[in-house]
């Protein structure tokens, strides 16, 4: 019971934000009439915020590393995009070639920024705002001004495009519901291998009634998920990206020895200095991951515009610094997680979807994703200084 | 009545879970020196934040009565209008401003409004200076001044606000030998002025030099009060009354078992990484064999710590030469992990800004420095993890609700022994603990001594860095005496002494001279 209550106040701010998630969504099911979550509405959703998503999985571990953030990742978003867009527009490059050369150039950004944050010791802050204004500027360079589109529908399939089905059941995608099936067995697999190894060591697990109940509902909520997609046009190709991405980064994160480091480096970098994690390795590759990951948030969101412009990607480090944030992440370094700053994005990604069906202008949207951040923080602040004066 | 300035009447303080304080009675005679002792977790910060108002009137029971008013102090402010000030042992000083600027921080002189009179400041500080004898310029800023230094800044800054009952937290623990005396002869002065102090100190003798009375408190209850002239004064009296019984002895015995040349440092070189041309660890060669403890003794400042760091994959320093040998081999490190992998730890004399990640959890930080070892490829088995925190927390005697309570929560003792819980677990060879003691009471020191004997008697190399002689003496098979980044002297454990030591120190400072 103990180990819970301590569980608990440890993540508490990522409960309030789930509850918060749902309570945000449900409202907006009411508010807009069941639009909110209509099988095309949920598509959408996800094909919004995708970029969003990814950018914040790298964001939050630039947070993790001492509350360093990446400014640059916007301005590096759209660069990519318009890369790509000049190698396969001007440049008649193949599709696939030309995507996976643009990645590697994120790659090389993210070398470059790791250089001289890590081994010169340049602050990340003033690194990557440098960044941000070189590749804004060489945008538009590249794109002299203009926009590039549009593009083959190879390369916007991974934004914009469905895995396609393996029937042809009119109304239904049998392969989504055949991934909601799988997935479920997986995560069952996962939880009962994890409940076995636990009894293996004699450590309390929870109560049976409790352990198959969590495991019922989130069954259902994925099950739920992979049907409103099945009522659609199936899987978006863009979710497996995400899908895999949150799950390789969170397991990242909390499972390996990588990831031990970067948390631990955020701590105290000098504590982890002597016991022997490398640091200065640690905030290299953080930086060079982030340079892949913005390129392929760049992709991405080049492909669901079916156009390259000068402006591509303005804002968006702002956006996922505040899903880092709204998640849980700590602004001093060591605390936040994947599936917490995931939610963050997901939160503003809602709010966006369900005020724009309401016909909320954008400037309102913007005001009140302000609050909704300033609120998340405040409140966990408010609660941490409460759990310190009793 | 009128006898006492201050009383503190059966205070109770409770935090979710555990009782800090439980009726508690302190009574404070004008112009003494009272000191209060106690082991980490007896009580002492709990009872002087309730005094000073950090926590606030309504969180406790119970009542503090100053010149026999009942006082409700809501927070700092309302109990530094009475006269009460407290310097905590983490200075409360802003290092990129003046002596001046700092003395009168929240306290400015104002002319008109809100316009800072900076004649009557400087006035104002210069007098404050002379006062207690800092012969300093008012404009140096905080930051180039010494911890001694700056201990009495803060102290001016306590008597500027006018304070009738000064409080001190741990005063001396980061002061050497020198500042220490210095300070408490101000305390005497102060006293003489009409000041009351109260000191909390880990350290009993300098609590036997200049209390007047000392209040000893346990797990959270007063045990008794002690007054000079009339009742026993003495070191080991004031140690029964902290720990409850009688310490035969503050140093455990060893069965010692000492073997053959483990570890050598030959012709050792270390340069300031800031400053190319200063030569910090000048041609050291010293050598320790397996299950011997082996002290460095020297002042603070005598490179004793860069010396170690340095050893520690070049953990400190630029432009390092020598050669390094363990069992007769040479190994060469290039970062503190090849250190970790060729058997090497260091514990280092800082444990909170260095030693462990306060924010993370005890078995997090016990298994940090060998990963590798609760891991298959790079994934990390945290049942495995689990298990092995509560090994350590068992086998050390951690006090903690579980292993997944966050290090920042331990008393300093406790996290001392995460500390070696950490090293222990990457199963060195070689440990080189710096200041392993420091800040801890007796009880705990006495078992961290005896984990460091046992270690011994296993067959490991210690060698242990101490500003305490008592303690080096105590523990120490073979000293080496370390001054200005050289080594100025080797003894045996049979024909050292404090003297000794601290000759070897002296007649070195003349050669150099």
């Amino acid at each position: 019971m103990k180990r819970l209550d301590v569980l608990l106040r440890g993540n508490l701010r990522q409960y309030v934000m789930i509850i918060a998630l749902v309570v945000v969504i449900i409202f907006f099911q009411i508010i807009t009439g069941g639009i909110l979550l209509s099988p095309l509405n949920i598509s959408n959703i996800i094909q919004q915020n995708a970029y969003i998503l990814i950018l914040a999985t790298g964001m939050l571990l630039c947070i993790l590393t001492c509350g360093n953030i990446d400014l640059s990742v916007g301005s590096v978003a759209g660069f990519i995009g318009a890369i790509s867009a000049v190698f396969i527009l001007k440049m008649n490059m193949p599709v696939f070639p030309a995507i996976l050369i643009s990645l590697l150039i994120g790659v090389l950004i993210g070398v470059w920024h790791g250089f001289w944050i890590a081994y010169v010791g340049v602050p990340a802050f003033i690194t990557t705002l440098a960044g941000m204004l070189i590749f804004r500027g060489l945008t538009m360079v590249i794109l002299q001004g203009t926009s590039l589109a549009p593009f083959p529908k190879s390369y916007t399939f991974i934004a914009a495009g469905f895995i396609p089905d393996i029937s042809n059941i009119e109304g239904i995608n049998l392969l989504s519901i055949l991934a909601g099936i799988i997935a479920s067995i997986l995560y069952i697999l996962y939880e009962l291998k994890d409940r076995a190894s636990k009894k293996r060591y004699n450590f309390e697990v929870s109560s049976s009634g409790a352990f198959s109940a969590k495991i019922v509902s989130i069954v259902a909520v994925i099950n739920a998920f992979t049907y409103a997609l099945a009522r659609y046009k199936g899987i978006p190709a863009v979710l497996i990206i995400v899908v895999s991405l949150v799950l390789i980064y969170s397991f990242i994160t909390t499972k390996t020895i990588p990831g031990r480091h970067i948390y631990a480096y955020g701590g105290n970098p000098k504590a982890a200095k002597l016991s022997g994690v490398k640091t200065k390795k640690v905030l290299f590759w953080v930086y060079v991951n982030m340079g892949f990951l913005a390129a392929l948030a760049g992709i991405i969101f080049t492909g669901r515009l079916n156009s390259a412009t000068p402006k591509a990607g303005n804002g968006f480090e702002l956006d996922a610094i505040a899903s880092c944030f709204i998640g849980g992440a700590s602004t001093t370094g060591g605390i936040g997680t994947v599936v917490g700053a995931i939610v963050g994005g997901l939160l503003m990604g809602v709010l966006n979807n369900g005020m724009s069906i309401m016909g909320v202008s954008i400037d309102w949207q913007q005001a009140i994703k302000g609050v909704v951040l300033l609120a998340a923080v405040a409140f966990d602040v408010y609660s941490k200084s409460k759990s310190r004066a009793i | 009545m009128g006898e006492y300035i201050l009383e503190m009447r059966n205070i109770t303080k409770e935090f979710p879970g555990v009782k800090a304080l439980d009726n508690v009675n302190l009574r404070i005679k004008q112009a003494h020196i009272h000191a209060i002792v106690g082991e980490n977790g007896a009580g002492k910060s709990t009872l002087m934040n309730i005094l000073s108002g950090v926590y606030p009137y309504g969180t406790y029971e119970g009542d503090i009565i100053v010149q026999g008013e009942i006082c409700r102090f809501k927070d700092i402010k309302e109990s530094e209008a009475k006269g009460i000030t407290i310097i905590h042992q983490e200075l409360a000083l802003i290092p990129t401003l003046s002596i001046a600027e700092n003395v009168f921080l929240g306290n400015e002189q104002t002319g008109k409004g809100l316009i800072i009179d900076w004649h009557k400041t400087r006035q104002k500080a210069i007098e404050m200076l002379k006062k207690v004898g800092l012969n300093e310029n008012i404009n140096t800023r905080v930051m180039d001044l010494g911890m001694g230094k700056q201990q009495l800044v803060e102290i001016i800054k306590a008597l500027a606000k006018d304070v009738k009952i000064l409080i001190l937290d741990e005063p001396t623990a980061a002061l050497n030998d020198e500042d220490s005396k210095n300070l408490l002869k101000l305390l005497i002065e102060l006293k003489n002025q009409g000041i009351t102090c109260i000191i909390i100190s880990h350290k009993i003798n300098e609590v036997v030099e200049v209390a007047d009375e000392i209040t000893i408190l346990r797990d959270g209850t007063t045990v008794e009060t002690l007054c000079r002239d009339i009742d026993d004064f003495s070191e080991d009296r004031i140690i029964k009354g902290m720990v409850g019984r009688e310490l035969t002895s503050r140093f455990p015995e060893r069965n010692r078992n000492i073997g053959e040349v483990c570890f050598e440092v030959l012709n050792w070189n270390v340069y300031d990484p800031k400053d190319n041309t200063k030569q910090v660890i000048k041609n050291v060669s010293i050598y320790a064999r397996r299950g011997e403890v082996v002290g460095i003794a020297g002042l603070m400042g005598s490179g004793r710590t860069e010396f170690a760091m340095s050893v520690f994959g070049k953990a400190y320093g630029k432009n390092i030469s020598g050669t390094i040998r363990k069992d007769g081999k040479e190994i060469i490190m290039h970062d503190e992990s090849d250190a970790i992998v060729n058997g090497i730890a260091y514990a280092t004399e800082d444990r909170k800004s260095a030693g462990l990640i306060l924010i993370d959890d005890i078995k997090r930080n016990i298994v940090l420095p060998c990963l590798p070892k609760v891991s298959k490829r790079f994934v990390v088995n945290e049942n495995e993890e689990i298990k092995i925190g509560e090994e350590y927390r068992k086998k050390l005697k951690i006090k903690s609700s579980s292993v997944l309570q966050k290090t920042g929560e331990l008393s300093g003792g406790n996290q001392q022994k995460v500390v070696f819980s950490k090293w222990i677990f990457s199963e060195p060879d070689v440990l080189l603990l710096d200041e392993p003691t420091r800040g801890i009471d007796v009880g705990a020191k006495y078992e961290i001594y005896c984990i460091i004997n046992e270690l011994a008697e296993k067959g490991k190399t210690i060698i242990m860095i101490s500003s305490e002689l008592p303690e080096i003496l105590g523990m120490c098979d073979r000293i080496y005496v370390m001054n200005e980044g050289r080594i100025v002297g080797e003894l045996t454990a049979e024909e050292a002494s404090q003297e000794k030591i601290m000759q070897c120190i002296m007649r070195s400072n003349k050669e150099v001279m």
